[in-house]
């Protein structure tokens, strides 16, 4: 009961009292505290009753804090000073220690003195009318709708919301990095959200123009992130502008050379955020995305992959893999099957496409598995470390802080190298597990970076598992959600599409190719080497670094046994977008001239219409082909 | 014992508590002769202490000290009677205790203010004594600050506190409480409802006695164990409550002086009553039933009891039901009997042929005749009987100007609704606060937190100022023209801006000749405005607090303010002191409205009641009871027979002016109606609301529907129909723009005013 009591009211700490007494240089008892504050308490209270009654007569559902100081002056009390501001102060607490606090920003009046740009007074109060309901029906205008209010605006805020759109759509990147800084954290556009609104809903007629997608996704993420606007019904707007992006096929894509994907992708994270910061806002959206992804999957082949994308950006639909893909797969199979052993030239970008679905239904399918095999372990084992002896491959994600992190769990898995990843699983588990061995053969099972115990299973093309001094490398990070697997597709002459094929790699690079594409597995050591190269590399890579830019390509250093880094982004809860880079074995030493480029490949840039010649570079005669 | 009590209080000289001591006592119900002034201190502690100190060994402590003091002082005399009076009295005290008789409250009564007196005057004498006595035990210890503080207090306040003086063992509360529930649990269907009524009360009363009495755990505890069998509509008042535990916060807060002056009223009926102070005397249940006498009114009737439904339709307000007798007073709800206006009949018939043709004729005569033909209302006051304003020319031609635009109404009903246009205040920054209309709908006038005061004009036609004298010693004075000529053109312009209030203004209206607007703020004056010049001309200072609203009486001249002070006063525009003090609300007037015939007024209140108020004789002639929640808008139906009233709780109650009845029930909106409006022939009720929309009701149904025989109306029993949804016609809704004022035009357009929110 007392507790109840207490819960309805702030309550003024006796120290809070004693530590104010102080400042003023008193002394008090304990008791004289524990009385002020109660009568601080009652007084404060009865101020808030008082000052609501300002509040309706002003006819307004926010009180202010003018309310609270007219109610102070009425009952002879002096009134605080500094707080008369219409929008609310941000009141945060500072993690070390608990303290509480009003953000008092510092104003640099010097500054404001000399500002050469005065801002102006509001705009003048004014009334308008509109006949908004003739005989008592019929809306002339839409209920709820935004008054057309643009000429109510200020002239500040027009010049403002031309100023920003036009730097955010522009062309100069610096300028759109502040336009979108500001927007995400201006308090004071709230009147000029519905028209953002507008200009972010025009996805639909730049869906040629993936800059200008990408530009207008970044409107939407640093609205969604600005703390000061209600997004209320616009977020329905901005919901679908997204989806959009993600789901439908853009005409960008249309051409090979266009990074479609990783506007994609970013739409997909984009949406994720939204769906974690304003769930409560789209009710309804995680059944939206079940259903939107049932009915990709169950559709034309097109748009399967976009709904991984979706699979991967939530973190949820775990359940939704299972539910939703898992019944369809073996349906979808033979689709995708037939797609990419096409090898004609027209064929050439859906079959681009094809892998990046295969690696997406991958990635979704290892999630699921480690799910699986994650609420199996969970009651039996006691620990981590224990769990992750049994289970080297099953492990849940060990996501150090810093990036790159393989640090953690590698040695651990020194030890558990070897052991079958499916031996301690038991059914249905396994039984799924089989089934999507089926489909996937040994890429499924580097997933898991096991042993040689599925080797005898590994039925089709399965080279030699890789030795375990590779293994040693190879974290279980199990964070990576999206590969992207663009990189080479366009960019490097072709190689053959299957490693089973290359004639002369040396044994144990050969051995180890295959499966471990799809693990992001280095040691430490080469992680941390590597990303300058790489960055290096990019910045030569002249015209596509643009298209490419999420794809790292490391140069290959002499010794190191892998040579190939996958990047993309980590996205889920915990890594929070963190990019995450792969690396990938060496097939076989650089030498560019060696390989004879496959047809396509040399069409591809005919295809993009590319002005200029692409450059081929070292990393060129590296193939991201799964082998199959 | 009583006699003793009454006899010697007088103070002695040197003795600093006297005023408190007799305070006290007077106004101490155990002491109902107490008025005599008190003759002795001394003696009154020798007489009253024991009382207190009976079976308590701390007590006797204190009373060992007194007698020390007594001694000291060389108040020998005084000394032996205390000595005498101890031990005789604990003897009583004793066997009182035990019986919880009527005498022992006499006895509880007169012993609290004593046990203070006696405190402070060991604090003089001994501070270890006073340490001595347990807190719990006694309340002494913390009676010292009053008393210091005493000599300041205002008397009466001190008095009505008083009342709550100890009665009891604060311990038994909760069991009284507890056992007069499981009685009423107990007792019949029919019955219980109606002695449900009485829990309220009671536990605001015993809560209070407890906080007054200092017993703050006993207090919350109480509270905390029965606020959750309290009706939901008194939950405000409950928060207030559950926020005093010190009986010092009981001398500011006014809503429980306020509680505690006037009697909170209950009907009951003849035999639930019987039944339930049959209870309470077998019980000897004193408690309960001195609180229902001292601060109840129980206004019995005879009959059916009522039903859960109807009580709870009535019930809500701070300070109960009110009395029958206090809606019986009758009330001239009728109209006035309009002045004969010659309608220059060719004069219109010109106009309406230049308009549409000919086949015009008919009209202008039948509204001349009509007006004309108009008897005397039975209901209606005497033409005299306000004195008004006599017409001038320029207001017989906007009477004129008002029937032929009359002709040209809309006739309104279910099947035909009227148009609505929404009249939206942008880059108002949250800052309006009221708005106005004229009756011709020609200027709108906003009132802004900022203090300022806006006019627009809605039609081409702008607003100009009169010329300086200068300019107008210039003009040709007998030129047809003159009228036109004394207006400055170089100051026309779409707005104009009225400063002179320094707080945000709450409330506006014209005058019914667009020559004026009075505006109020929270600066607490009330300020007349010339539409002529555009300049303040009066600053009527009369209300002490903010004032919450204003209103133009409908024949000008006169107006109503009422605000925090919970008075509402009447003021002729040329008297800068009210004519009126209308008071009575027991909390803030939140909405003033003239009746049709300008004869009565109605006020809303924070306190849940509507008053209708007698201009003439400054009485109140209704109470309303059963908004739960502040009132914030009132509108008269044009017939005068009807009030429309708006609370915070998004209903609409519909009223019965002559037979003091409540008619019907609006539910629909989902916050606070602050604006009514009936349409012009009061076909359609307009109500406006925070929620952003619009509601048009079918008000000739929601009237007709109701039956009043003479039973109900005998009785005052209703049983609303619950019929919103039919009568609901529509729900508009704006564009995110709270609805503040609604206004239908002469020709029943209907315009609403609101201030947009993003």
């Amino acid at each position: 009961m007392a507790d109840r009591e207490e819960r309805k009211f702030a309550e003024v700490p006796r120290d809070s009292v004693k530590l104010m007494a102080e400042s003023v240089g008193v002394e008090l008892s304990d008791d004289i505290a524990a009385m002020l504050a109660e009568d601080v308490c009652y007084r404060l209270r009865e101020a808030a009753q008082n000052s609501s009654q300002f509040m309706r007569h002003a006819k307004r559902r926010r009180l202010t804090v003018e309310d609270f100081n007219r109610a102070l002056r009425w009952s002879n009390v002096e009134a605080v000073c500094g707080y008369g501001s219409q929008d609310a102060l941000p009141f945060r607490p500072l993690k070390e220690g608990e303290l509480y606090f009003v953000e008092d920003r510092e104003i640099n009046l010097v500054e404001l003195a000399l500002a050469t740009n005065i801002p102006k007074g509001c705009a003048e109060t004014m009334v308008r009318v509109q006949v908004s309901y003739l005989d008592g029906k019929g809306n002339v205008e839409p209920q709820g709708a935004v008054p057309t209010a643009v000429q109510s605006l200020t002239d500040d805020l027009l010049k403002y919301y031309q100023q920003v759109t036009r730097a955010i759509l522009g062309e100069d990147q610096q300028l759109m990095k502040v336009a979108l800084q500001d927007l995400q954290t201006n308090s004071k556009i709230a009147a000029l959200l519905p028209y953002f609104v507008h200009v972010v809903s025009g996805v639909k007629s730049v869906s040629h123009d993936l800059e200008q997608l990408s530009r207008l996704l970044h409107m939407v993420k640093s609205l969604v992130q600005n703390p000061f606007l209600y997004l209320g019904s616009y977020i329905k707007s901005l919901v679908s502008s997204v989806m959009y992006c993600i789901l439908e096929p853009l005409a960008a894509s249309i051409n090979p050379l266009n990074d479609h994907w990783t506007l994609r992708d970013y739409a997909a994270l984009l949406l994720s955020h939204i769906f974690w910061a304003h769930g409560d806002l789209v009710g309804g959206l995680y059944h939206q995305i079940l259903l939107s992804l049932q009915k990709v999957l169950s559709g034309s082949f097109k748009k399967l992959p976009l709904g991984f994308c979706f699979l991967t950006s939530l973190c949820v639909p775990l359940q939704a893999v299972e539910r939703v893909l898992f019944p369809h797969l073996s349906a979808y199979w033979s689709n995708l099957q037939a797609v990419l052993d096409d090898d004609s030239v027209s064929n050439a970008q859906v079959k681009a496409d094809g892998h990046k679905v295969y690696g997406a239904i991958l990635v979704a399918v290892e999630k699921l598995l480690k799910m699986k095999a994650q609420s199996r372990s969970v009651p039996v084992e006691g620990s981590v470390a224990v769990r992750e002896r049994s289970f080297p491959g099953l492990s849940p994600p060990q996501e150090p802080v810093s990036e790159p992190g393989f640090g953690i769990a590698s040695h651990l898995l020194q030890g558990a190298a070897g052991v079958p990843a499916e031996e301690p699983v038991p059914v249905p588990l396994p039984v799924m597990y089989r089934e999507l061995y089926a489909f996937f053969g040994d890429s499924l099972a580097v997933r898991f970076s096991t042993g040689p115990g599925i080797e005898p299973r590994a039925s089709r093309a399965a080279p030699p598992q890789p030795p375990d001094s590779k293994k040693e490398g190879m974290g279980p990070d199990t964070t990576r959600k999206m590969p992207q697997l663009t990189a080479s597709m366009t960019i490097s002459p072709r190689q053959d599409s299957s490693p089973r094929n290359e004639p002369s790699l040396p044994a144990v690079q050969n051995s180890s190719a295959a499966p471990s594409r799809f693990q992001r597995s280095s040691s430490s050591s080469l992680q941390r080497s590597k990303p300058p190269p790489s960055k290096a590399a990019q910045r030569s890579a002249g015209p596509t670094r643009e298209v490419f830019q999420k794809s790292r390509f490391p140069l290959p250093p002499a010794a190191a046994p892998f040579s190939f880094l996958i990047a993309g982004r980590q996205t889920g809860r915990r890594c929070q977008g963190r990019r995450f880079q792969t690396s990938f074995p060496q097939l076989h030493p650089p030498n560019p001239s060696a390989q004879p480029p496959r047809g396509y490949a040399h069409k591809l840039p005919v295809i993009g219409r590319m002005g200029k010649p692409v450059k081929r570079w070292v990393c060129s005669q590296y193939s991201l082909h799964l082998p199959l | 014992m009583a006699a003793v009590q009454d006899g010697p209080i007088e103070p002695e000289p040197e003795n600093e508590i006297k005023t408190e001591t007799s305070n006290e006592v007077l106004g101490n119900p155990g002491d109902a002769s107490g008025g005599v002034p008190p003759t002795a201190p001394v003696a009154a502690v020798a007489t009253e202490k024991p009382a207190a100190a009976a079976a308590d060994s701390t007590e006797r402590q204190t009373l060992l000290a007194v007698l020390q003091f007594l001694k000291k002082s060389k108040l020998f005399e005084s000394e032996e009677i205390l000595r005498r009076e101890a031990g005789l009295l604990n003897e009583i005290g004793d066997s009182q205790g035990s019986g919880a008789g009527g005498a022992g409250l006499g006895g509880g009564g007169g012993a609290e203010p004593e046990s203070g007196d006696a405190s402070s005057l060991l604090s003089r004498v001994a501070g270890a004594a006073a340490t001595a006595q347990s807190a719990n035990a006694t309340p002494a210890p913390a009676k010292v600050t009053p008393v210091v503080t005493g000599g300041e207090d205002q008397p009466d306040v001190n008095v009505v506190l008083a009342a709550y003086s100890q009665q009891g063992d604060p311990v038994l509360y909760p069991v009284y409480y507890s056992g007069l529930k499981r009685f009423i649990d107990s007792v019949l269907d029919c019955h219980r409802a109606e002695l449900s009524q009485v829990f309220y009360p009671l536990f605001v009363h015993m809560y209070l006695e407890l906080v007054y009495n200092q017993y703050e755990k006993e207090a919350k505890a109480f509270f905390d164990k029965f606020h959750g069998d309290q009706e939901c509509y008194y939950k405000d008042d409950l928060r207030i409550l559950s926020g005093l535990t010190k009986k010092e916060h009981m001398k500011g807060n006014e809503t429980l002086l306020d509680f505690r002056t006037s009697k909170f009223v209950l009907r009951i009926s003849r035999d639930s009553y019987q039944l339930l102070k049959r209870h309470l005397q077998e019980r000897q249940n004193n408690q309960i039933w001195n609180i229902i006498q001292e601060h109840l009114y129980i206004d019995i009737f005879d009959g059916m009891p009522r039903s859960k439904g109807q009580i709870d339709s009535m019930s809500g307000s701070l300070a109960g039901e009110a009395k029958r007798e206090a809606n019986k007073a009758k009330v001239f709800y009728g109209l006035l009997k309009e002045p004969e206006i010659e309608v220059p009949l060719d004069d219109e018939d010109e106009e309406a042929e230049n308009e549409e043709g000919k086949p015009k004729k008919k009209k202008p005569k039948k509204d001349s005749t009509g007006s004309k033909s108009k008897k005397q209302d039975p209901n209606a006051p005497q033409q005299s009987r306000i004195p008004l304003p006599e017409l001038k020319d320029s207001d017989k031609l906007d009477k004129i100007m008002n029937m032929k635009e009359a002709t040209k109404r809309v006739r309104l009903g279910p099947e035909s609704l009227p148009s609505i246009c929404f009249y939206t205040f942008l880059n108002a920054y949250q800052g309006l606060t009221a708005v106005d209309f004229t009756d011709d709908s020609s200027l709108v006038a906003g009132g802004f937190a900022d203090s300022t005061v806006r006019v627009w004009s809605v039609t081409p036609k702008k607003l100009r100022g009169v010329k300086t004298a200068g300019d107008l010693s210039l003009i040709d004075k007998d030129s047809d023209d003159v009228l036109e000529r004394i207006m400055d053109e170089k100051t026309a312009s779409e707005s104009k801006n009225l400063y002179g209030h320094s707080g945000p203004v709450y409330g506006i209206s014209f005058s019914p000749d667009r020559n004026y607007l009075l505006s109020c703020s929270e600066d607490a004056t009330v300020r007349l405005w010339s539409l002529q010049t555009f300049t303040c001309l009066v600053g009527y200072k009369g209300h002490n607090y903010p004032v919450w609203d204003t209103q133009f009486s409908p024949y000008g001249y006169y107006f109503i303010s009422g605000g925090h002070d919970r008075v509402a006063r009447l003021w002729a525009t040329d008297h800068y002191q009210p004519l009126r003090i209308f008071s009575g609300h027991l909390a803030d007037i939140t909405c003033t409205r003239f009746h049709p015939n300008s004869n009565y007024v109605a006020t809303g209140s924070a306190d849940r009641t509507i008053r209708l108020w007698d201009i003439l004789n400054g009485n109140c002639v209704r109470i309303f009871t059963g908004h739960k929640g502040p009132i914030h808008s009132l509108a008269f139906s044009p017939n005068g027979k009807f009030l429309a009233s708006g609370a915070t709780d998004g209903r609409v109650l519909l009223w019965d002016i002559g037979h003091g009845l409540m008619i019907g029930e609006l539910k629909g909106h989902t916050d606070t109606v602050y604006a009514l409006k009936f349409s012009r022939d009061g076909e359609i009720l307009a109500s406006g609301s925070m929620d952003n929309t619009v509601r048009l009701w079918d008000a000739i149904k929601a009237f007709d529907d109701i039956e009043t025989d003479d039973f109900t109306a005998a009785t005052g029993h209703i049983t609303l129909p619950e019929n919103s949804q039919e009568l609901l016609l529509g729900s508009y809704m704006t564009k995110s723009t709270p609805v503040i004022h609604l206004h239908f035009t002469r020709r029943n357009l209907l315009l609403g005013a609101g201030a947009y929110n993003p």
